[in-house]
């Protein structure tokens, strides 16, 4: 069957899935993707909704759906059980058209408790679906969740579709054969929920069974109750006689290009980016981390993969990880650490010893909310100023910004690239939803890139070694010690041009300064393109790392709508593609979209003296396709 | 990885002397030092090329520009944590890390203990003034109680922190002491150097600007003797020209001195050193000059497997009998494949 007519089947399908969904409430338009369905699974942060909604992601991935994720939890490790603060959500978005956001509004939320029910619900659509446990509903857990009266019962839910099932008890039917405390069989819940949802959008169970068996692989007892809770879930749905809500929805897979895909997260991405990026270096790696939220899973990943040669070292601090870093690049290794927006303040001072000494080095920052502690474990893209601008004295450092999972894995190799062959540290950004949310990934042929084996001088060169030395590049030698006949001192004093002496004079510190900033300058960075949409015209709007989505998504509904618009998106935040301010000076309007209060917009008036317009955001949580879709419409009125 | 180098070469002290003019002041401890290092180098057999000194900020931390070897001058405090890059990176490279009270107790303190605690091969020479120097004499973490500097003009209210009882607080497994013009300097970085391991030596160092004299009370050559306690291993401690001697007092626990009469120090219960004795190591540590001599040498040294080594051998049991196809990996996990007809498992 032609793409085009399995999307259209998918389509009609879909609408009757959709029949007795109510108008939107901006204006009773239709959403044009009715072939995707966004699902919300909500519960307290111990029922497992985090696993739930993971093992989900897997099932839409078997079942050839495209998806996005967007896994939101608090701060606290187990926040008191049935509070608000403590309620723990991931959204997915799965559909037979291409997927890149986690979606606006979920058509269905499953909500394990009160206070899931009460965080979550204003977001879902109307006419959306809600799934409650009601044997959760009781008094006890409606005054934790600052509940008068029972939602459930008082008809305050009306505007959408409520199935209340009493989840708990029914798990506990499900898993009694197998004896477990009342505590363990309920841990179950999220299994028997996971069961209904792939029976409501017709998956298959069998990945998801084998998966449990080898999980629990130690306990079989416990694999089978999971299992049994599982299999009991699904086969509610299938039997239970309810004709209501509940019906069986089957989202065709999405047409995406053939070839091997997985599932792919962004610390992923960057971990398996930086490995790929030493081996085109042919450099062994040398990983400094400290443990921070959300930056930690780079540093899990990364341990594991020793055969890579690669070695990390968990230090003491976030001071000692780049440090420890810049030693191994003195060393002759590929020096990265990795954090988030306040361990990259404390490395400011060594990163600015790693511009001043002229080494490779990759920093990687998962930004989160800030300022200070801030939102640790909510996304937001308010480090660009730090990135760019935050070190004492005049520190230029290459600066790369991915925008998705699978990016996160090309722009770690381009990081890499930039730090071997000029000689300089280089920051990549990537924010907290790209680093938790999952993408599918088609699995790259590593032939296909180029390799850029890193250099050392290993004897003295014609006309003599000179440590600070230049190549066409404005890069100086990368010699390791142990090197005979090449013994040098290096260090944060201004260096004297070419021998690297120490050098306090004026005009020696002026021409140095002018080279560090020349050879920034000077890296050489793709030309910026178009993404969606023509290169000049009424209305450009300019994105930068995981605000692609929703942007993409929303000019392009409006692009369908003969608005003209067009989607710009920047990965080389520094230095600025050179055609960049022609190609913004080419539209008669920008608007940046950020979560942030203005930063990349300040950098671009700043460069280019263009009048671009910011769009912002700082709640913690992504854009809205309608959110942005809103902003086009205002600035073409 | 990075290959091991471990060249050993016959030099003499030119040969690890630089061409950059030395700036300590003058008179400065540092010079002495740095005499006793180039000097030391020789004989402890290394080649130049294969030997990196590490500092951080202060007046010590200038000591890599006079080296004719590797030398990195690092950040404030930091110079421990390039140290542990490095010597993961190249496990056979022979570094030293020259800090101060301040870089090294103060602003990198921690640094400090992780090092120690983690074992990395390397020696760690504290040159100790009790004073920070190159921001023109404040009182510094080892400063006495009462020091008056520019920050601390009514005298400074806080206990100093004890460099060697610190190190051995945080686990080390080597903790020496000396003085910059002591002529046994050298053989205590020797013993430093000698030790697989970190090697901490805390040298007391004389800052003639802004901290003149303040160890003359020990270092001063005249009457040196009732002063020092240089430890020897299987030797008694005894100082006086023999005539006096430390035991340990029994009843209340805790070192004293006593007087030997006719060289008789066994009968008196003077110690004999044992440098792997933890407990007596602890107490030479915390003994108070004035009550006691000042003890100085190696007081401890017991070496225990290293950090960088316990990396290295856990990388290559981890990496054993892989293959490192990152294609492969790439692969790894749940995948599936995406065809003209749809997805397969």
């Amino acid at each position: 069957m032609s793409q085009v007519r399995k999307i259209q089947r998918q389509t009609d399908k879909m609408a009757t899935a959709v029949e007795d969904r109510a108008p939107s409430p901006e204006g009773g338009r239709q959403s044009p993707l009715s072939d995707a369905v966004v699902v919300r699974f909500a519960g307290d942060s111990g029922d497992g909704m985090q696993l739930t909604g993971g093992q989900f992601t897997l099932s839409s991935a078997l079942a050839g759906n495209d998806f996005a994720t967007f896994p939101d939890f608090p701060a606290e490790i187990r926040a008191p059980q049935g509070t608000l603060f403590g309620v723990s959500a991931f959204q997915i978005n799965f559909g037979s058209s291409a997927i890149e956001t986690a979606g606006d509004a979920p058509d269905v939320l499953v909500a394990m408790n009160p206070a899931a029910l009460k965080t979550n619900v204003p977001q879902l659509k109307q006419g959306g679906l809600i799934i409650a446990d009601e044997g959760e509903f009781n008094d006890r857990n409606l005054a934790k969740a600052k509940y008068d009266t029972n939602p459930l019962d008082d008809g305050s839910l009306a505007k959408w579709q409520l199935l209340k099932l009493n989840i708990s008890q029914l798990t506990m039917d499900a898993v009694k054969p197998f004896g477990l405390g009342n505590k363990e069989a309920l841990r179950c819940k999220n299994m028997w929920t996971l069961g209904l949802s792939l029976w409501m959008f017709d998956r298959d169970r069998q990945p998801l069974i084998d998966w449990l068996e080898a999980k629990f692989a130690k306990d079989p007892n416990l694999a089978a109750a999971n299992v049994a809770a599982l299999n009991a879930g699904h086969a509610y749905g299938e039997t239970a006689e309810l004709a209501g809500p509940l019906k069986q929805h089957h989202v065709d897979p999405a047409p995406v290009a053939p070839g091997l895909y997985r599932t792919l997260t962004g610390a992923e991405g960057i971990a398996l980016g930086l490995v790929a990026g030493a081996q085109l270096a042919k450099l062994p790696m040398f990983f400094g981390g400290y443990p921070i939220t959300p930056a930690s899973a780079i540093l899990h990943h990364l341990s594991r993969l020793k055969e890579y040669d690669v070695t990390t070292f968990q230090a003491e601090d976030e001071i000692a990880a780049i440090c420890s870093a810049i030693g191994a690049s003195y060393g002759g290794s590929l020096g990265v650490t990795s954090s988030s927006g306040p361990g990259i303040a404390l490395k400011g001072e060594a990163m600015g010893l790693a511009i001043m000494t002229e080494l490779p080095l990759v920093i990687v920052n998962s930004q989160r909310g800030g300022p200070s502690t801030g939102l640790p474990t909510k996304t937001e893209q308010s480090d660009l100023y730090q990135a760019v601008y935050g070190r004492n004295g005049d520190a230029p450092m290459p600066v790369i910004a991915a925008r998705s999972p699978g990016d996160a894995f090309e722009c770690a190799i381009e990081a890499v690239r930039i730090a071997v062959q000029y000689m300089t540290p280089v920051m990549l950004l990537t924010d907290g939803y790209i680093a938790n949310a999952a993408e599918p990934w088609a699995v790259p042929d590593l032939t296909t890139y180029e390799a850029f084996p890193a250099e050392f001088l290993t004897e003295v060169p014609e006309g003599g070694f000179k440590p600070y030395g230049r190549d066409e590049k404005l890069a100086r030698p990368w010699v390791k010690p142990g090197t005979p006949g090449l013994l040098h001192r290096i260090g944060g004093i201004e260096k004297e041009v070419d021998t690297g002496h120490i050098n306090y004079e004026a005009s020696n510190h002026q021409a140095m300064t002018d080279i560090r900033k020349a050879k920034v300058e000077g890296v050489k960075v793709p030309d910026q393109v178009v993404e969606l949409g023509a290169e000049g015209g009424r209305l450009a709007v300019v994105g930068w790392g995981s605000t692609f989505g929703p942007i993409h998504q929303a000019v392009r509904r409006k692009r369908a709508e003969g608005a003209d618009v067009s989607h710009i998106h920047i990965r080389h935040i520094w230095p600025l593609p050179a055609n960049l301010g022609e190609l913004l000076k080419s539209y008669d309007k920008v608007i940046v979209p950020e979560m942030n209060t203005g930063q990349l917009k300040t950098v671009l008036r700043d460069q280019y003296l263009v009048d671009a317009r910011p769009l912002n955001k700082v709640s913690g949580q992504p854009f809205t396709i309608a959110e942005i879709e809103a902003a086009i419409e205002g600035a073409l009125a | 990885m990075n290959e091991m180098t471990t060249i050993a070469r016959q030099t003499t002290l030119k040969d690890w002397e630089t061409d950059q003019e030395v700036r300590w002041c003058p008179g400065c401890g540092d010079y002495a030092i740095l005499k006793a290092v180039q000097r030391t180098m020789p004989e402890i057999g290394t080649a130049p090329e294969n030997t990196v000194f590490i500092s951080g900020i202060g007046c010590s931390s200038r000591f890599p520009y006079y080296m004719e070897t590797y030398g990195f001058h690092t950040i404030h405090g930091r110079a421990p944590a390039f140290a542990t890059g490095l010597k993961l990176a190249n496990p056979g490279l022979d570094i030293w890390i020259v800090t101060g009270d301040g870089d090294g107790l103060s602003i990198g303190g921690n640094h400090t203990m992780h090092l120690i605690r983690r074992n990395l091969d390397c020696q760690i020479m504290l040159f100790n003034n009790e004073i920070y120097g190159l921001t023109k004499g404040q009182y510094s973490p080892t400063s006495r109680v009462g020091t008056s500097s520019p920050s601390t003009p009514y005298g400074s209210v806080d206990r100093p922190a004890q460099p060697a009882a610190f190190a051995l607080g945080a686990g080390a497994r080597f903790v020496a002491r000396g003085f910059d013009v002591s002529k046994k300097l050298p053989d205590v970085l020797k013993a430093a150097h000698a030790h697989k391991g970190a090697a901490f030596i805390e040298i007391f160092q004389n800052c003639i600007v802004y901290n003149k004299d303040v160890f003359e009370d020990f270092a001063a050559p005249k009457g040196a003797e009732d002063r020092q306690l240089w430890l020897e291993n299987g030797e008694p401690m005894l100082f006086a020209k023999g005539t006096k001697g430390i035991a340990l007092d029994s009843e209340e626990l805790h070192l004293k001195v006593v007087d030997i009469v006719d060289g008789d120090w066994q009968s008196a219960g003077v110690i004999v050193h044992d440098v792997t004795n933890r407990s007596v190591a602890h107490m030479l540590v915390e003994m108070r000059f004035g009550e006691f001599p000042m003890a100085l040498g190696v007081l401890y040294d017991d070496p225990r497997p290293t950090f960088e080594a316990d990396v290295w051998r856990q990388n290559k049991a981890a990496s054993e009998g892989k293959k490192a196809d990152l294609q492969s990996l790439l692969r790894k996990g749940q995948t599936w494949t995406v065809t003209e007809g749809g997805p397969e498992l």
